[in-house]
């Protein structure tokens, strides 16, 4: 919403700087958003009269003029045809920075001639498009003094941010209103004087359907459009308004003075009755936008008996509005139903001030005064006969009045305001306030926001927001003694832990987005309905249904970069079901490229499934899995695992049935429909798989660790080399290793891995260390030696290989 | 006899000095002091004399085993520690090398996520739970229990992304805020209520400012007593905290959010030094966040006695949060996990942050 200082000053009489204006606006709920000073833009600029001028020695169209300015006399070369002598115009000085080329003016030589400053055309100052003369000021400008003051362009700009509760300062009275409340000067009465009928008979208007209860025409015969006064024209200038027409713009003018959209239609274009009614299906008409709008049943128009005139209270149509040759007009003031507008204007998508008004509330009780003022402007600048004006339906009545308890102000406050002081604040806004147990407040027809069951918070917001929200005491909150407990959620410290786990494991945290591309959807499967309607770019349109795709294209593109060895990993949820609660909070790690660079120690090295399954592992064991019971299954035994390597890759469990992770290599075919040319491994493991720990008997009674058993008792290693077919996983071999004696037994290790040498072909060798420890007594060697043979004839009988000599 | 002994001494402590290694020490030590060596023989001759001699010779004998032996001592001392030094000037490596960096200085924690933990660490001392909610909501939730009805200019205002899926015959939508998780853990729960509620929200909308999923964090307090002065001291306790310095002042400004009524904009107070900006002093005010009292209305859709129930609510930008206090200029960034900028305002896994340590590490910063 904009407006001047003057424009302000039209409805506020007050003695406050502009500084101080804008300050108590933003303090009072209307943000300042912007202040424009237009006599800081032309600063370096002056009214100057040309008193001489003479040819250009070398150019027939320029000529040399000698200026007169506040600081004496200068020479310029001037190219406008209307430049000579006596011509009163804008001289910009050395330094001006002419508006509408950002251009800083200095000294020129001009086909030789030294030149001066310069004369401006209206173009060059911005202010309209006339490019082929510059601007002639009326006799009697005084020379020397600021162009901005002799343009009438001296009139500060105020802009600032309506919420949509404020319907009512959408007209600088509304705004006026405020301030005088805010104890920023007084309203001042409105000269709006009432409709003068100088002639019987009008246009017949009647009003059908729910969405417009009442509809107020005026009918003046005779008018003169034409041009508006100066004033006018400058005050939608300031606004940013175009200046159109007389009629147009006296409209525009009463829309911001007081936040109520009106319509001029041209009487002569009109047939029979004028009537707001709902639209029929299969009706269409051009608007103002000169676009064609197809409509439906729920939209509201005004209609004559040929047919549809225009989108009620969004956009007037072409056929029927003024024009310069306009020579009756029928002025509209209605009052339309906000929903309906809203919907209408939405479905439609075109914002405009008016709808912007109606879709907010107008007060229903400018219907009249809007259209008094409206006729009374015209009159004045358009001349015309009026007619009597003609009201169908009734002005609704908005009439509210709510409770009010003045304690209320304390309780949610914690401010102690004096009632007198409450009652002062509210009627100075307009209220009513009838005392009592509680207060009977009346509410004023043009704040529709205003609620009864808010428990009287919207009044206090009204009395609090005038007397200072800066008084507000900053209270401490009640905290309960003894110390805070913990507040996280077992989920939420498990990602805690899971984060840094993983970031300790070298892996860097990525965000990425929750939305990924349709084609990398389609290879995830994601779920129906998972797709955005108004996706805000085709790369982001489907609700990602794991975080590899994301971190997968991420990887991608730090390769691209230049990066080698590239480590992501990301916490978030994955979306099964378009249905909210049907996400899943999942970690990934992703590592693509090399697993390290060559250094002087080891060669570059690729990335490993191993790393991943690290990865995983770590992720599971911060949230307290017991990762050495794990089996590893592999991928084909359970879903959702398409997406890596199937020969090398694996499910981490600690049954077949409860899956808690997956990791490997990612599949070739899906590295080639991301367009991935490195090679990558990831993890994807999902912390709900993990039980929670059992609720101890006792609080606090898990948190002891058990007692330890240590034994004194030497240790014993024993190195074992099993030669087994190459199928066979080594989980199958330690785990026969490890159920010998599960006594003596205390771990058994892979130490080493080989095919080929002197091996047969499909059989491979693996080395164990297996660990014994006694408890008892010291083992004799004939113990050791027993407890060997155990272990040699549980691998052999589990795996079928053989003890290598 | 002693004219010979002292012969002997010469000799065998010349043979002592001239041995240039251990073995030959060794072999001078077995002819001196071995069991056939000249030392012991002479002391074996004692065994032969008279008393008067073994009286004289005696002491004379048995002195000469002690200076011979510790003559041995002190030149094995010597042969062994020049062996030391001849094995320690063959044995050098090039500490210079590059040693493997560990991968724990490696990793990196996201700004978004130490930030949300600095947010979690802050406010548990103040005594909220943290409260989560679903991404994809409907609109009863994201929209009409927070008293935004249908065709509400708000409800325009909020750039929402819809799903191509429906429930209740209304569009399901992304959260456009993290207000529904207001309602949705005071549906599920009973008055009083304390509880932050961080996590990505979704508008469509981008450009330096704005990307298309965000991160906000929500807080409510709702019990039979608590006012805009709890809400005011609440909001500059955090951010004091937040940002590390002495004070931070706050200002209401009044706005509205369907929501909360009365409902107010939070400034607080900066200044800008160059192009860094200061939090707490100053003459400027930065808006922060979005605050108010629950509206009635939202606490009758939770299910709450509003003749007896209040509250405040408050509303901020996580990502702009962690822009202010670490100096990331651009919000896209945050989401194109890009390595190097992850590595230089990413955190390192062991910088926990806690109120007793102090929030951040700045030692740790990435260097």
């Amino acid at each position: 919403m904009k407006f001047t200082l003057s424009w302000l000053k039209d409805h506020l009489d007050t003695s406050a700087s502009l500084d101080e204006i804008a300050d108590k606006l933003t303090l009072i709920g209307l943000e300042v958003e912007a202040l424009v000073d237009p006599s800081e833009t032309f600063a370096n600029f002056e009214v100057a009269e040309i008193i001489a001028t003479a040819p250009h020695p070398e150019a027939d169209r320029l000529q040399i003029c000698t200026v007169k300015s506040g600081g004496g006399e200068q020479q310029l070369v001037c190219g406008a045809p209307n430049a000579r002598a006596g011509l009163v115009g804008i001289l910009a000085q050395e330094g001006a920075v002419i508006p509408a080329s950002g251009m800083v003016l200095g000294k020129a030589k001009i086909r030789g001639v030294e030149s001066r400053g310069m004369m401006c055309s209206g173009a060059e100052l911005g202010l309209n498009d006339d490019h082929d003369g510059i601007i002639e000021l009326e006799a009697g400008a005084s020379i020397g003094s600021p162009a901005a003051v002799a343009l009438g362009l001296d009139d500060p700009m105020i802009e600032i941010g309506i919420t949509p509760n404020r319907p009512d300062c959408l007209g600088v009275r509304g705004i006026a209103r405020d301030l005088a409340a805010a104890g920023l000067g007084t309203m001042k009465e409105d000269a709006t004087r009432p409709i003068k009928v100088e002639k019987k008979g009008g246009t017949p208007i009647d009003v059908s359907g729910e969405s417009c209860p009442v509809f107020a025409g005026c009918r003046i015969e005779g008018v003169k459009n034409g041009p508006s006064p100066d004033w006018l024209r400058a005050r939608l200038s300031a606004i940013g308004l175009k200046p159109i027409s007389a009629l147009v713009d006296i409209t525009n003018y009463i829309s911001y003075d007081r936040g109520r959209p009106l319509h001029v239609y041209d009487a002569d274009t009109l047939a029979g009755t004028v009537q707001a009614r709902q639209a029929k299906a299969g009706e269409s008409f051009v608007a103002l936008d000169e676009e064609t709008y197809e409509l439906n049943a729920t939209d509201c128009v005004i209609a004559d008996d040929r047919g549809v005139l225009g989108l009620a209270g969004i956009m007037g149509g072409l056929a029927s509005g003024s024009t310069l040759q306009t020579k009756n007009v029928l002025v509209e003031s209605a009052w339309f139903d906000p929903v309906a507008i809203a919907l209408s204007g939405r479905h439609h998508n075109i914002d405009s001030d008016a709808r912007y008004r109606f879709e907010r509330g107008v007060d229903p009780a400018s219907v009249e005064t809007g259209l008094a003022l409206a006729v009374q402007m015209i009159v004045e600048i358009c001349g015309g006969t009026v007619c009597a004006p003609v009201m169908a339906g009734a002005v609704p009545d908005n009439k509210k009045t709510v409770r009010f308890e003045p304690a209320r102000v304390h309780q949610l406050t914690g401010l102690e305001i004096d009632e007198a002081d409450m009652q002062a604040i509210l009627t100075q806004l307009g209220f009513e306030v009838k005392k009592g147990k509680p207060w009977q407040v009346d509410v004023p027809s043009w704040r529709p926001d205003i609620d009864d069951a808010t428990q009287g918070a919207d009044i206090v917001e009204e009395i609090i927001r005038i007397y200072g929200l800066d008084e507000v005491p900053a209270t401490p909150l009640p905290q309960a003694a003894g110390i805070v407990r913990p507040s996280l959620t077992l989920a939420q410290r498990r990602a805690g832990l899971m984060r840094r786990a993983l970031a300790g494991r070298g892996l860097v945290e990525a965000v990425t987005w929750s939305f990924i591309s349709a084609e990398h959807a389609a290879a995830f499967d994601v779920a129906q309905g998972l797709e955005l309607a108004n996706p805000i770019s085709s790369d982001l349109s489907h609700m990602r249904p794991s975080l590899l795709p994301g971190l997968m294209v991420a990887a991608q593109k730090n390769a691209d970069r230049g990066a080698r060895v590239i480590n992501l990993f990301e916490l978030g949820n994955e979306f099964k079901a378009a249905t909210p609660g049907a996400q899943r909070f999942a970690a990934a790690g992703l590592r693509a490229g090399l697993g390290g660079v060559k250094t002087w120690t080891a060669a570059a090295r690729p990335v490993d499934a191993y790393a991943a399954r690290a990865d995983a592992e770590a992720a599971l064991a911060a949230c307290g899995v017991a990762t050495d019971t794990l089996q590893v299954l592999s991928v084909d035994t359970a879903n959702g695992a398409g997406c890596y390597h199937p020969g090398r890759s694996g499910i981490l469990a600690r049954n077949p049935r409860e899956p808690m992770a997956v990791f490997g290599e990612l599949h070739p075919a899906l590295l080639a429909r991301f367009d991935i040319d490195i090679p990558m491994v990831a993890f994807e493991m999902w912390p709900e798989t993990v039980p929670e720990p059992k609720a101890p008997k006792q609080a606090g009674s898990d948190i002891a660790r058990p007692a330890l058993a240590l034994s004194n008792l030497q240790m014993v290693r024993r190195d074992f080399a099993f030669e087994v077919e190459s199928p066979i996983p080594a989980a199958d071999i330690v785990r026969a290793a490890r159920g010998a004696d599960k006594k003596l037994i205390t771990s058994v290790r892979v130490f080493d891995v080989f095919e080929g040498g002197q091996l047969t072909e499909g059989m491979k060798s693996v080395g164990l260390e297996v660990s014994l420890q006694p408890t008892q007594a010291t083992l004799t060697d004939a113990e050791i030696e027993a407890v060997c043979e155990k272990v040699t004839a549980a691998v052999v009988k589990a795996t079928g290989g053989r003890l290598r000599g | 006899m002693q004219d010979e002994t002292g012969a002997v001494e010469t000799r065998i402590m010349d043979a002592i000095a001239a041995a240039t290694d251990l073995s030959a020490l060794e072999d001078v030590r077995v002819a001196a002091l071995g069991k056939k060596g000249e030392v012991s023989a002479l002391l074996k001759t004692l065994g032969g004399m008279d008393a008067d001699d073994r009286q004289r010779l005696g002491p004379v004998f048995n002195q000469l085993k002690i200076r011979v032996t510790e003559a041995v001592q002190s030149r094995r001392a010597t042969l062994e520690a020049e062996d030391m030094s001849r094995r320690l000037a063959s044995e050098t490596l090039d500490m210079t090398l590059p040693v493997d960096t560990d991968p724990q200085f490696e990793g990196r924690i996201h700004p978004v996520s130490q930030t949300m933990e600095e947010l979690s660490a802050i406010f548990a001392s103040m005594g909220f739970d943290v409260a989560e909610g679903p991404d994809i909501e409907s609109g009863f939730y994201n929209f009409t229990a927070l008293n935004i009805p249908e065709a509400h200019p708000a409800r325009q205002m909020h750039d929402t992304f819809y799903l191509t899926a429906e429930e209740d015959g209304e569009p399901l939508l992304l959260r456009t805020h993290t207000s529904p998780v207001q309602v949705r853990t005071m549906q599920a729960g009973d008055p009083p209520f304390r509880f932050i509620a961080p996590g990505r929200t979704y508008r469509c909308d981008s450009d330096q400012t704005h990307t298309p999923m965000f991160h906000q964090i929500e807080g409510l307090v709702v019990d039979e007593a608590t006012h805009m002065g709890h809400l005011k001291h609440t909001l500059e306790a955090f951010l004091t905290a937040f940002f590390e310095v002495d004070n931070v002042a706050i200002r209401f400004r009044p706005s509205y959010f369907p929501f909360t009524e009365p409902s107010m904009e939070v400034d607080m107070r900066c200044h800008r030094d160059g192009d860094k900006l200061v939090v707490g002093s100053g003459d400027d005010w930065m808006e922060i966040g979005g605050s108010g009292m629950v509206n009635p209305h939202v606490l009758t859709h939770a299910g709450i006695d509003v003749e007896k129930y209040q509250g405040f609510a408050f509303g901020m930008g996580i990502d702009r949060l962690a822009m202010l206090k670490y100096g990331m200029p651009d919000l896209r960034a945050f989401f194109g996990a890009d390595l190097r900028w992850l590595k230089h305002y990413g955190f390192l896994p062991i910088d926990v942050p806690g109120l007793a340590g102090g929030l951040s590490n700045k030692s740790l910063a990435a260097k």
